[in-house]
């Protein structure tokens, strides 16, 4: 299923707040039907890029093109493709699972609404909370109820904001399974920032390792630790957040 | 501007299902209002009792006000309330990241103002109609463009209060029912303008209100609508309009800039 075709390009991405640089230049691309893991420690960027691509922040510099358009140009039919799902956010919890799906499938246009969402929940294995109320869903069932969310509008790219945050290994296990499924299935594209080691390299083909806005290390994620003679990317997490790695890095890339 | 009425009016349905899954709003939009009309009331009673004859209108002049004071502050609480409600369940990025324009955003929240002062509005009349034998309807033709432009610069009040939390932060949440009150003593609702001291009166005639609750009292006296308060109060809710509504944009432009959006949708 993977595409050398671009579906979303990120150039020179500069992102100032005050004083402080949280993104020196990022560039990337993600390609049609791939999956991109953006990796890195607490105030590496990870979160102020993907708040960038979604618009949420702009950019203090630099541009993103999405399905070869400017975002900023073309945000409104740029954002009819794309969704997100963060453990971050929820849905209106006093709201029935049903409600709160069927006021996203709205917003997205989808065609028959009730239709798209009883397939979804049962895809992810939670046709049984239709009528729950969101509030008393466990972490996992949220989840799974934000995704079903993320993936009503068939979305071509989908950004993740650490989604497996708070679920057990076990969930956690089935929400990687079902989004390499999808991925591989529609052709999906996804951009994916975690701080599991195992989220990224069972999920993701390729890697960007950010570091102080900037990116350390790009590849697969063996590539990456080898890269850095570490024998995991967890290894190398580590070696980052401990300051023993960035000067090497940096210097072997340049 | 591209305006989708499909987008805005899912907007509205979801208000429509938090409404109506959570019965305590309703007394929300009840009960205040209720209290509000009793104790205003019994007060223009007892003074009428005392004043033996010299409070007669006051009665009508106190009820009109504070029933027409209330759509206005129903209308912006639609507005702001309805903002705060997607910062409280930290919906906002769902919908900030949907395809969903800004215009259609305000639009939505503005016809839940209009739901809001719907259910009040009738609750009060009946209620005014029942306990004082105050006619709401009185007011006759003008009723209606008095609502009308109380309604709409209500909405403009919300806007401006939402772009304040959204640049100050939950911390300032308190405005979104401050707000209205800021003005509430230069808007002639209980009172004249003529009341007021002599270099206030002009900032009061600013507001778009004003002329409204005046123009209420001529109605009430017996006197023909005057119309030209009518007609005032649609160029001030012009030139409002214009001034919330870059207002708010300018607001948004720097909480997206500053990344303030993303720290209330998050806190």
């Amino acid at each position: 299923m993977l595409d050398a075709t671009p579906i979303l390009e990120a150039d020179q991405l500069v992102k100032t707040f005050g004083d402080s640089t949280a993104l020196d230049g990022l560039s990337f691309k993600v390609g049609t039907g791939e999956s991109l893991g953006l990796l890195g420690v607490n105030g590496a960027g990870k979160t102020t890029a993907m708040n960038l691509l979604l618009g949420l922040t702009t950019p203090t510099s630099g541009s993103i093109r999405i399905f070869g358009k400017d975002f900023w140009k073309h945000r409104i039919e740029i954002l009819k493709q794309v969704n997100f799902s963060s453990a971050y956010t929820s849905l209106p919890s006093n709201l029935l699972v049903w409600q709160n799906l069927n006021v996203f499938a709205r917003l997205y246009g989808v065609p028959r609404p009730k239709q798209k969402i009883d397939e979804l929940l049962e895809l992810l294995e939670i046709t049984h909370l239709r009528k729950s109320v969101t509030g008393k869903l466990s972490a996992g069932e949220s989840t799974r109820v934000n995704l079903v969310k993320a993936l009503l509008n068939e979305p071509r790219l989908l950004l993740l904001d650490e989604p497996t945050a708070s679920l057990d290994p076990d969930i956690a296990d089935r929400v990687r399974k079902l989004l390499r499924k999808l991925q591989l299935e529609k052709g999906l594209s996804i951009l994916y920032t975690s701080h599991n080691m195992r989220d990224i390299e069972e999920v993701c083909d390729r890697l960007i390792f950010l570091h102080g806005g900037k990116v350390l290390a790009e590849g697969t994620p063996g590539e990456v630790h080898e890269r850095f003679h570490r024998s995991s990317l967890e290894d190398l997490f580590i070696g980052v957040a401990r300051g023993e790695i960035a000067a090497i890095g940096l210097e072997k890339i340049n | 501007m591209p305006f989708s009425f499909h987008i805005a009016s899912a907007l509205v349905l979801r208000y429509i299902y938090l409404y109506t899954r959570n019965p305590v709003r309703f007394v929300e939009l009840i009960f205040w209002p209720l209290v509000d009309l009793l104790m205003w009331g019994f007060l223009t009673i007892y003074l009428q009792k005392q004043g033996s004859g010299h409070f007669a209108g006051a009665i009508t002049y106190l009820i009109g006000g504070m029933i027409l004071w209330d759509v206005l502050f129903r209308s912006q609480q639609g507005v702001a309330i309805s903002f705060l409600e997607d910062v409280w369940t930290r919906n906002l990025l769902n919908v900030f990241v949907a395809p969903v324009r800004t215009i259609e955003y305000v639009a939505a929240t503005c016809v839940v103002g209009v739901l809001r002062v719907l259910v009040t509005l009738i609750v009060l009349t009946v209620v005014a109609a029942l306990a004082y034998q105050f006619h709401l309807t009185d007011l006759g033709l003008g009723l209606l463009p008095f609502l009308g432009n109380l309604m709409v610069f209500g909405w403009f009040l919300g806007m401006i209060s939402t772009a304040l939390i959204m640049r100050w932060g939950q911390a300032a949440e308190s405005l979104a029912w401050a707000v209205p009150f800021f003005i509430q003593p230069l808007a002639a609702v209980f009172y004249p303008v003529s009341v007021l001291p002599s270099w206030l009166q002009p900032i009061a005639m600013a507001l778009p209100c004003t002329p409204v609750f005046e123009g209420m009292r001529t109605v009430l006296a017996g006197q023909p609508v005057p119309w030209g308060n009518v007609q005032s109060a649609v160029v001030l809710n012009l030139i409002w309009g214009a001034i919330a509504g870059l207002f708010f944009a300018a607001n948004l432009r720097y909480v997206r800039k500053t990344g303030l959006l993303v720290k209330v949708a998050t806190q």
